[in-house]
């Protein structure tokens, strides 16, 4: 058995050794978001020249005709309406004491979804929609939403819906911590996890329009525009922490908790090189 | 399609696999599945330090857990050295990745 | 209390086309809950669409249809301004109507 250990520690060693002689060092770069998101878009368009830049936001419908065309009709119908029709009755329920949703953002709530997230300078990080929320709630003494499904995605759905059509706008200030957060989330969207040793560059960079299994894969170009989403696989709503975590079941890597940094600044990271693109919100998917 | 990274990785977990099934020989005590589980369990919980626990890495440490609490002590100490194998491949991923996730990168 | 049945009904020519979502559980009796539970089943069993007195779509459903059905089927004949009748049972009994105006 000691002999065992020790082969596997001597594999382990060599592999090290084997691994690090493979890749080449590659230079630290200094970071230039802008830049990155530029060559973001260009990659995308470039590989699909007959896909509309703003309908990349359609995720796996803007990869497939056949589907595109489904989408459409279901689009006259949508499953997340019920979802919606509740957000938008709690958005303007007051709490107990009295105040409302509405007080705690700007422009009373209405058509900024756009600017989220957003990198809190005082609090040197990064804010979410869906923190920003449960802040709200926890403030004027109510017990949070989990993050991920059911009040959280109906609320998140008509905040999305009265943004819809307007273009992301995220900003990263200057300031070096909002960099760390937006590198961060580069970092984590480009690493390999998960025993199936995938990144999420893997499936949403190099396979967008193919399959895994018998799902067409979004592009990363606009992935988030449309959250949250009815997916008809879950049979209901989820969040974009919904969708992260389970992703990272999936790819069988045990997931974070549904706010934390990795999370936030991936998001970050995912919602700022898609600038420009119209918020979606709410959709429906497979 | 596989890169020669993902086949690399593959081909180390197998191998790990194959060693740690291969080296019980003989029956194991329950002293020995402690052994083999404290292991399995320090690794993965370096694993967790570096946020990247794999999810078959929990299912076989919870295998091993229900074989020997069935007495099973072989089959325990095989399904801890499988979590010992797979902890320690994610460890590797995660410090492997530390560089060569700029080779992704879009540029 | 609102109608749990939304329907567009469309008629062009010889046909119409109609749309409908059903807000309905439609629990199979096969989930389990978080405590480890049998949900039980709740589903609609029967579903129907009538113009000028006549069926013109009947469902027949059971517990393979998901939560939330969403119908679209065409039948001929249907007129703008008439009225389109939908009802649907479900195993527990409960019922619910409603009729829409054909466009």
């Amino acid at each position: 058995m000691r002999s065992a250990i020790h082969f596997v520690s001597a594999a382990l060693a060599l592999a090290a050794l084997a691994f690090t002689s493979m890749s080449p060092a590659i230079a630290a770069d200094a970071p230039d978001p802008a830049a990155d998101a530029k060559a973001f878009r260009k990659f995308f368009t470039q590989k699909f020249p007959k896909v509309e830049p703003r309908d990349f936001v359609n995720g796996p419908y803007s990869m497939n005709e056949d589907m595109h065309r489904q989408w459409e009709e279901k689009e006259q119908f949508p499953p997340y309406e019920f979802s919606l029709e509740m957000g938008k009755e709690m958005f303007a329920t007051p709490f107990k004491n009295g105040r409302s949703y509405a007080d705690c953002f700007p422009n009373q709530g209405i058509g900024i979804r756009q600017n989220y997230p957003y990198f809190d300078e005082k609090e040197g990080k990064v804010v979410t929609l869906e923190l920003a929320l449960n802040r709200c709630r926890e403030v004027n003494g109510e017990a949070p939403f989990s993050y991920v499904k059911d009040e959280m995605a109906a609320l998140t759905a008509y905040m999305a819906f009265t943004s819809r059509g307007k273009p992301f706008d995220i900003k990263i200030p200057n300031d070096p911590r909002a960099l760390d957060a937006y590198q961060n989330g580069e970092r984590y969207f480009y690493t390999r996890r998960g025993q199936l040793n995938f990144s999420c560059a893997t499936c949403h960079v190099q396979a967008p329009g193919e399959r895994v299994r018998a799902e067409v894969l979004a592009p990363a170009f606009g992935i988030l525009n449309a959250m949250p989403i009815y997916r008809s696989e879950w049979s209901g709503m989820g969040t974009i922490s919904r969708r992260f975590t389970t992703c990272n079941s999936q790819i069988r890597a045990v997931p974070l908790n549904p706010q934390d940094e990795e999370y936030r600044d991936l998001e970050y990271y995912l919602s700022y090189v898609s600038n420009g693109l119209p918020i979606s919100g709410p959709g429906a998917r497979p | 399609m596989r890169t020669n990274i993902q086949k690399f990785t593959f081909a180390l977990a197998s191998a790990m696999l194959i060693a740690g099934a291969t080296s019980v020989l003989a029956t194991g005590s329950e002293a020995d599945f402690k052994a083999a589980y404290a292991a399995a369990e320090a690794a993965n919980k370096e694993a967790g330090a570096l946020r990247n626990q794999w999810t078959t890495t929990s299912a076989s440490l919870a295998a091993a857990k229900k074989a020997a609490d069935a007495g099973d002590f072989d089959r325990a100490i095989a399904s801890s050295k499988e979590a010992e194998a797979l902890a320690k491949a994610s460890i590797f991923q995660a410090t492997s990745e530390k560089e060569a996730w700029k080779a992704l990168k879009i540029r | 209390m609102a109608s749990t049945i939304r329907v567009r009904a469309i008629s062009s020519g010889e046909t119409t086309e109609v749309q409908a979502l059903i807000q309905h559980p439609m629990d199979s009796g096969f989930m389990k809950d978080a405590k480890g539970e049998i949900i039980p089943p709740h589903f609609i069993r029967q579903l129907t669409f009538e113009y000028d007195g006549k069926s013109v779509f009947v469902a027949d459903w059971g517990s393979a249809v998901s939560k939330d059905p969403y119908v679209k089927f065409s039948f001929k004949g249907g007129k703008k301004g008439d009225e389109l009748k939908i009802n649907w049972v479900d195993n527990k009994g409960a019922t619910d109507t409603t009729t829409a105006k054909i466009q």
